[in-house]
């Protein structure tokens, strides 16, 4: 049960990991210039009322003083409520995870199912057709950013062919294109790790061991190769996925999906302090469960991780 | 068949061997015109520095040269009576681990770090022996791990897990799980201390003892040689330079030049000496043919002839010597 102690132990580092998050977090949040109380009173509202408000709200005690307030709520799990909209932040996150968990993770297989085979295929290959097509890619995808090539995208199969709706969360078809966009880099990156990482391994020694034991290349490939050339990637994707949330930011807003992106960007633009705290934690835990299940998953593929130590 | 008689004298055959590599920058020429026998059970050494073409040598006889680069362009290599160069990849496949299995050099690079010590020796058995059942193969790998002073109870352990001597230990018994006919053994003991060495040099001839087989043990360490081997063939630029038992190496006032070099350069315990005597200067760049003999610009006697014209094979009761020092008495008597 090594793995499990090792597990609660790296549950357990998140805690500080969120506590210095956030306080960097809050104090940013307060330092930034402008009112919050006269931003949603609105320019009209007289110098008592904003101060009135200030006070209802906590907003004129000191820093530290409502930090450790806010952080006692968060334990409570009482997030607080939108200063904006008037929603209350978790049932609202509750709400809107799935749909960024679901086009993240699409994503991601989309990035890994065609990735890796291709980089496996372009390294066996090398200096091939496909090796060459393979590295154009690549570096296509690398050059165009996100929002460029989404709208891009959304012109050429939804508004030119109608293949696809433009956004929403309609229908099924809705949740093809988003992923294709939000994995675009994290295709190009697990196309060039794998073929490096296999084109490193078949140099091995071991591979020409296994040869000399009378392995057929397939045999080679297939039962001594992949597997070593996977320990890096998995590592790679672990890395990836903590980028294809903040990526999910400008996926969702190009494709209209309410998402917790999206819900982000609105609270970062109206300083809605709850949402944007709130926000962040939630994604803080995600981000650190999916490195841990990745480290798991490492020490699976590579024998000689020990988490005991 | 024509090559019945040959059959039964020479395993292994090598005639006039050319193997060069072509790469970016320029073609390295590895092994030129190399001539090799070797007999069914017979332990030869192959002598020679660093960049000799050794270790090309083993390779081509497996025929697993870096693929592109590496290029066997003349030559023949027979085993067996039959003709290597130019079989399809499927028959070297049942020859390679099987017939004819290799030591490389390194043992702590040439496990597979994900697999455990277990599968990586059942591999051979479950590649070559397919009639067996599932239970003999494991039994006859916890027979062999047993053989080569491995605890059968640690084959579900990886390679990470070992000593570097008990993974030289594994790497033989993969070697010699499926009773090779030859066994081709590049610098078993090189990155070993010399304890391990020992141990290592007489497991090998204990193993060899009981499976008969024949190996060429490819080494710099001469003294390695003088302990383990019937006959020694010193390789110097891809050449056979000299060839004989062991005591003609050795003892032999007739020697090649090269050959005293490498001996000389062996300190010598019992005199006073404080320096070393190594061979003056560098293996002449394999990237250019020599006209002459390939030692000329090293040797204390060098001669005129020595760099026009490429010395004659001089035999003596199977001594071979590639030198024109020997021509010269030739002519004398």
């Amino acid at each position: 049960m090594s793995w499990l102690k090792y597990a609660l132990k790296r549950l357990l580092m998140l805690i500080p990991v969120i506590l210095s998050v956030t306080f960097i977090l809050f104090v940013i949040l307060s330092l930034a210039p402008g009112d919050v109380a006269r931003l949603v009173l609105g320019q009209d509202a007289t110098p008592e009322q904003v101060a009135q408000l200030n006070h209802e709200m906590g907003l004129d005690k000191p820093l530290l003083v409502r930090y450790v307030n806010y952080m006692i709520d968060a334990l409570k799990l009482d997030f607080g409520t939108s200063w904006i909209s008037g929603f209350e932040v978790l049932p609202e996150f509750a709400h809107r995870l799935p749909y960024t968990l679901l086009v993240s993770v699409l994503a991601l297989l989309f990035a890994t199912g065609i990735g890796i085979p291709l980089g496996i295929a372009s390294a066996i290959k090398q200096y091939s057709l496909l090796d060459y097509g393979c590295t154009f890619v690549v570096m296509l995808l690398f050059s165009m950013p996100a929002f460029w090539l989404g709208t891009m995208c959304q012109i050429l199969f939804c508004l030119t062919l109608h293949w696809l709706p433009v956004s929403g969360i309609r229908t099924w078809k809705c949740f093809i294109l988003p992923p294709m966009i939000l994995g675009a880099n994290t295709l190009a990156s697990m196309i060039r790790m794998s073929r490096t990482s296999m084109l490193d391994v078949i140099k091995m020694d071991y591979i020409r061991t296994a040869r000399a034991k009378g392995a057929s290349n397939h045999d080679v490939i297939l039962h001594h190769a992949i597997r070593n050339s996977l320990i890096p990637v998995v590592t790679q994707i672990g890395i990836s996925f903590a980028g294809t949330i903040g990526g999910a930011v400008v996926t969702e807003n190009i494709f209209a999906i309410p998402g917790i992106g999206s819900m982000l960007i609105n609270a970062v633009k109206g300083r809605d302090v709850p949402v944007v705290m709130g926000t962040v934690i939630f994604i803080t835990i995600i981000v650190g469960v999916i490195n841990l299940v990745v480290d798991l998953i490492c020490a699976i593929v590579d024998p000689r991780i020990d988490l005991a130590s | 068949m024509p090559n019945e008689t040959h059959k039964d004298d020479n395993l292994l055959e090598i005639k006039d061997l050319h193997v060069q590599y072509n790469t970016d920058d320029a073609v390295v020429y590895a092994v030129n015109g190399l001539n090799l026998s070797l007999k069914k059970g017979e332990k030869l050494g192959l002598v020679g520095e660093t960049g000799a073409g050794k270790t090309t040598l083993a390779l081509s006889i497996l025929q697993l040269l870096p693929k592109k680069v590496g290029q066997i362009a003349s030559g023949s290599i027979m085993y067996d009576g039959e003709e290597l160069l130019g079989k399809p990849d499927s028959y070297m496949l049942g020859l390679r681990g099987r017939r004819i299995s290799m030591i490389f050099q390194d043992p702590m690079t040439s496990l597979n770090p994900t697999k455990t010590v277990g599968e990586q020796v059942y591999e051979v058995l479950h590649l070559h022996f397919p009639n067996l059942s599932k239970e003999q193969k494991q039994e006859k790998v916890d027979r062999m791990l047993q053989l080569v002073g491995i605890p059968a109870s640690r084959k579900g352990e990886y390679p990470h897990q070992f000593s570097g001597g008990m993974k030289q230990r594994i790497v033989i018994a993969m070697a010699l799980i499926a009773e090779p006919e030859l066994l081709l053994a590049d610098e078993p003991t090189t990155a070993l201390d010399v304890t391990i060495q020992a141990q290592i040099l007489e497991l090998m001839r204990r193993l060899k003892d009981e499976f008969n087989s024949a190996v060429v043990l490819i080494t710099h360490d001469l003294g390695v040689v003088a302990e383990f081997c019937d006959n020694v063939s010193v390789i110097y630029a891809g050449r056979v330079v000299e060839h004989g038992t062991v005591e003609q190496i050795f003892a032999s006032e007739e020697k090649h030049p090269y050959t005293a070099g490498l001996i000389n350069c062996i300190p010598d315990l019992t005199r006073d000496e404080k320096r070393l005597k190594p061979i003056p200067g560098h293996m002449a760049d394999p990237r250019h043919i020599t006209t002459g003999c390939c030692f000329a610009d090293r040797c204390p006697h060098c001669m005129e002839k020595c760099r026009t014209t490429p010395p004659a094979m001089h035999e003596k009761d199977g001594h071979l010597i590639l030198c024109h020092l020997y021509d010269t008495t030739k002519e004398a008597e």
